[in-house]
């Protein structure tokens, strides 16, 4: 149980994540979380208006039925999986360039309280962070065609030439983003 | 519903992995971008050596699906632009907020309740993607 509760190392939640990407291939469906942004889009009528949202949404309940399982996953880990005392391992110079850009406490949650509690919430560039960071996502992995499940794990692992590429995108953002803006934003 | 109860056990197997590998963590993400730490490379990287192995291993065996075919994952479409350009944004994004689609959903599960707003803004930018796409290079 003790080994249960701690975070699990890297080389056990990696090849799980692969054998979750087979166990839903081998049910005859492929991994990809973004797909569900997608249907509920469609599920909200935007099909009436957008011909991209015009599809069969039912065919793909059985995703949106895979987010409820990881937002439950998700609850388990947290709540009954886990050592609230136990720290996010992170490494010395992360928290000390967290430090300098006024993050206190840092690894002590999942989420930096910063950005994700209410009060960073209710300010102007807190709220900002959030939506302008989240519409990103969106827009980007629609265009892209998958997101770190589609493309990342299950595109890579199958070889595909384009998969390559948008992962060679997504680190170019992330890299632009960590290394040339946040110095301006923090 | 029974057979929507094998697609719920993956869900949580996989928001519970998520989590126990930290991989759900903004913090994490920040370190990864700042290649301070091996631990996101390796969970990707031996997600990825193990998906090589068990695909090669399914195709050399002909394993069938439980639909009756063949365990195929489907071709994405030859193209550059829009994974090149598509990609970068996603990455902007996946940086900004420290999530991606996956951990957004998972994060509600551990109570961090202000991701909301997150797929929200996801759900809006996948909607102007819809509207827009067929004047975007692809």
């Amino acid at each position: 149980m003790e080994y249960i509760l701690e975070p699990w190392p890297w080389y056990v939640t990696g090849p799980l994540l692969a054998i979750i990407m087979f166990t839903l291939l081998y049910f005859g469906r492929t991994f990809g979380m973004s797909s569900n942004l997608r249907t509920l889009c469609a599920i909200s009528g935007a099909g009436k208006r957008v011909e991209f949202f015009k599809f069969d949404w039912k065919s793909q309940r059985w995703n949106l039925v895979v987010v409820l399982g990881a937002i439950l996953g998700g609850f388990i880990a947290h709540y009954l999986l886990s050592n609230p005392t136990t720290h996010i391992n992170l490494s010395e110079t992360t928290i000390k360039d967290l430090n300098a850009y006024g993050f206190n406490n840092v690894g002590q949650s999942l989420v930096p309280p910063e950005l994700f509690s209410w009060d960073a919430v209710f300010s102007l560039k807190g709220i900002l962070i959030l939506i302008v960071g989240g519409f990103l996502v969106g827009f980007g992995t629609r265009y892209a065609g998958g997101c770190t499940s589609g493309h990342a794990i299950t595109g890579l692992s199958s070889l595909q030439l384009p998969s390559l590429i948008a992962v060679i995108g997504f680190f170019a953002g992330g890299l632009i983003m960590i290394h040339l803006i946040y110095p301006i934003l923090f | 519903m029974g057979k929507y109860l094998k697609f719920l056990t993956v869900g949580i197997v996989f928001g519970i992995v998520l989590v126990k590998s930290e991989a759900v963590s903004w913090y994490r993400i920040f370190e990864m971008f700042k290649f301070q730490s091996f631990h996101m490379y390796g969970i990707i990287g031996s997600a990825v050596v193990t998906g090589i192995i068990l695909l090669l291993v399914s195709n050399k065996m002909k394993i069938k699906n439980t639909e009756g075919t063949f365990l195929r994952v489907p071709l994405k479409e030859r193209g550059f632009i829009r994974y090149i350009l598509g990609g970068l944004i996603f990455g902007l994004g996946w940086a900004l907020c420290g999530a991606c689609p996956g951990p957004m959903y998972i994060l509600i599960g551990t109570g961090a309740f202000s991701i909301l707003i997150v797929i929200a803004a996801a759900l809006l930018g996948t909607y102007i993607y819809g509207l827009t796409k067929n004047k975007l290079p692809h």
